[in-house]
């Protein structure tokens, strides 16, 4: 966990109090409607179908039980309940009155938690591996450098009014589960032949109407050089990205549009004229950030305790156990997943109860520590494993245990058409729906893994193009369609899906997304060759065969 | 318009000439860049200060050549929204060591002061009066600054580090 200190702690109540300020302007009249909405989106505030939602982040999805706990504090006292988990390392409260959000943020400024920066055309929350720090084979924990850039991003003097919004997202792991290919600037971090500390630059991902996958834009950035090269990229992409037209402002459409050899140049040369500047990061300041986040104390427990050997009698416990439970760096110690998508639920949706009841789990059995994942799903992230069956009682009294992390009714997906004012198409339904079709847990274990997203609109917030199913809304006179892609993914090995067809109605998408399954069961080379692997085996045909040769 | 020069309330005298008008014999004027490039050394010996409107989309290194016998540069905000004329302002001040004033124009509200300020602007032609009223509240809202600019204002990473240095001496 990072500890706010002293000035991280001021900076907050400055804002918290900067934004009491607007808000009493907003509503005395004094700011117009126009001026306010940048100043409110800058604060995570956006006006939906029913209700303004606010938007709180959780940078590099790490969370402390007390954060925990007051995020449930919020839901209960200034929404309606619950939040909602989104992909980005965000939470989501649906039902905030504008005139006691000042209040709201500053009960969660009061544990430094914040929604500065997580709207608006400026630098959004600094997303990273959820499972940072614990990751077996992790070269180094990445979320030093997330709280730098986090730092650094924040209340940017130069680029908080940027063409569109800008995002980065890090990784340490070989696999990344950051999806850093489909982020403005994507971090891989990795040691030189010296063994220095530093990063492979991506930059231009994103999805959206127009999807990319990011591009290497220089293979290795020394650590100390991170931040100003992130400002050089900044610096081109806020003189020269695009404002004409808000579908065109992306940095990605820049690099696409100059190419990355052009825009590369470009970056070096500006980077090379502001030489060694102020951002140059030394040693000292380094470990000054990595000095105040703080570690477990492990203890030295076996592999394999009585505990779980008592318990793997138990089919159901060993179920979720072969699902939601995943190695750890220290013997002894597991990585718990807290699957939000159980049969028939919103996915990524908790209620204030279930937010108590994880924030006391994660004090009892993870270090007071919880993680928030892009897939909508939470994390313990330091369970011993003698607790294990203990911790699946615990969570299969609050609903909280459903064995599908990584399998079909794992689905991701944005709030869509119940909620949003941009959305075409309703999303969670068709969500619920599918959870109900795979809720057999032997049929989805059967399935192996596959990982379907949900998008009510061509924003993608359901990044519905790196789904290995993707499934978009768009809107047919007057009604809800649904177009679907297969063999997308968002991983290293990132790809866009390919479109099988002509869209279908609501009606018609689970029994579309049926046939696609049994395709591949009938398909699949041998059992363990995953339903992506396949696709990218056999190519989308036989798929669109399956579906269409009927409809 | 309402101005606020260093930190305070202060009377324009800078008379913006449109293009085409006939300039004044003497005071100060402010012109637009197409115009002052046309012929920028008679400008320069007109008496009298001279200040350039600098557009946002134009590349300030054409400007470098006269920064310093320029008495203002005022970088544009067309809306609030359009933030471009942040890094002209920086590249200017920081890497082109203009010391002269630096005005901000347009579309300037309060809520943007402390950003103008840390990037280099010393002078602020608000929209409004009631933000020119306010300038020294908000000037002040913010004591702590993550990035470090040319403004001059101490880091929360500088500041650690010298508490740091300062608890380790006194334990020594």
């Amino acid at each position: 966990m990072y500890a706010y200190d002293e000035l991280d702690r001021t900076l907050l109540n400055e804002r918290v109090e900067e934004f009491r300020d607007q808000v009493k302007r907003r509503l005395s009249g004094e700011l117009t409607e126009d001026e306010f909405k940048m100043l409110r989106l800058q604060n995570g505030v956006y006006l939906q179908l029913h209700a303004y939602m606010f938007r709180v982040a959780i940078p590099y999805g790490t969370l402390s039980s007390q954060q925990l706990r007051r995020l449930a504090h919020v839901a209960r006292r200034y929404d309606r309940g619950y939040g909602h988990f989104t992909t980005r390392q965000n939470i989501q409260f649906n039902w905030i009155k504008l005139a006691e959000l000042p209040d709201a943020l500053a009960a969660l400024a009061e544990v430094g938690i914040h929604s500065m920066q997580t709207s608006g055309n400026n630098t959004r929350n600094v997303t990273s591996d959820q499972w940072a720090g614990v990751a077996p084979g992790e070269i180094e924990d990445p979320r030093i450098w997330s709280e730098l850039l986090r730092q650094y991003t924040t209340l940017h003097p130069e680029f908080s009014f940027l063409p569109r919004k800008f995002k980065f997202a890090i990784t340490a792991s070989a696999h990344d589960r950051a999806a850093i290919k489909v982020h403005d600037i994507g971090l891989r971090l990795h040691k030189n032949a010296q063994g220095e500390t530093g990063f492979e630059v991506l930059v231009g991902g994103g999805l959206g109407r127009t999807p990319f996958i990011a591009k290497t834009i220089k293979p290795f950035v020394h650590g100390r050089d991170l931040l100003s090269y992130v400002e050089a990229i900044l610096r081109v992409y806020n003189q020269y990205g695009r404002r004409d037209n808000i579908y065109k402002a992306r940095i990605k459409i820049l690099v696409h549009e100059l190419g990355i050899e052009k825009f590369a140049a470009e970056v070096e040369e500006e980077w090379r004229a502001m030489g060694d500047s102020a951002l140059t990061l030394d040693d000292a300041v380094i470990e000054e950030v990595r000095s105040r986040f703080s570690y477990p104390i492990y203890e030295k427990l076996p592999h394999m305790p009585e505990e779980l050997k008592k318990a793997a009698h138990d089919a159901v416990f060993e179920r979720w156990r072969r699902n939601s439970v995943f190695t750890h760096k220290v013997q002894g110690y597991a990585i718990v997943t807290v699957s939000l998508k159980p049969v028939g639920g919103p996915p990524g949706d908790a209620t204030a109860d279930q937010m108590d009841a994880i924030a006391e789990l994660a004090d009892k059995y993870s270090f007071g520590e919880i993680r928030v994942g892009h897939e909508q799903n939470l994390a313990l992230p330091h369970v011993a494993k003698r607790d294990l069956p203990a911790l699946f009682k615990a969570l299969e009294k609050i609903g909280l245990a459903t064995p599908n992390v990584n399998l079909i009714s794992d689905i991701i997906a944005c709030p869509g058409l119940d909620y949003c004012s941009l959305a075409n198409a309703r999303s969670i339904p068709i969500a619920q729906e599918l959870t109900r079709r795979f809720a057999n847990p032997e049929t989805a274990e059967l399935i192996g893994r596959l990982h379907i997203n949900i998008s009510g609109c061509i924003n993608a917030c359901g990044h519905h193009h790196v789904g290995h199913i993707g499934i978009l809304g768009v809107e047919k006179n007057g009604e809800e369609f649904y177009q679907i892609t297969i063999g997308g993914r968002a991983d290293e090995n990132a790809e866009l899906g390919v479109l099988i067809g002509p869209a279908v109605p609501f009606g018609e998408v689970a029994d579309v997304i049926e046939d696609i399954v049994e395709a591949y069961l009938a398909l699949r080379g041998r059992p363990d060759e995953l339903f992506v692997d396949a696709v990218k085996r056999l190519g989308v045909e036989p798929f669109r065969e399956r579906v269409y040769a009927t409809r | 318009m309402p101005l606020v020069k260093n930190g305070k309330i202060a009377t324009d005298i800078f008379v913006h000439i449109p293009d085409g008008a006939e300039l004044p014999g003497d005071g100060a004027i402010l012109v637009s860049a197409a115009r002052f490039l046309e012929d920028p050394e008679a400008l320069l010996r007109r008496p009298g200060k001279l200040g350039v409107i600098w557009p946002n989309n134009r590349d300030v290194d054409d400007l470098v050549p006269w920064l310093d016998r320029l008495a203002a540069v005022a970088l544009v905000f067309p809306t609030f929204r359009d933030g471009r004329a942040y890094s002209q302002a920086r590249l200017l001040r920081e890497r082109h060591g203009y010391d002269g004033e630096l005005r901000a124009t347009g579309q300037v509200l309060r809520d943007q002061f402390v950003f103008m300020l840390r990037a280099g602007f010393d002078t602020l032609e608000a929209k409004k009066e009631s933000d020119v009223e306010a300038f020294a509240v908000t000037a002040k809202r913010y004591s702590v600054f993550y990035q470090p600019t040319g403004d001059g204002r101490l880091t929360a990473l500088n500041r650690r580090l010298a508490q740091r240095h300062s608890e380790s001496a006194a334990s020594e």
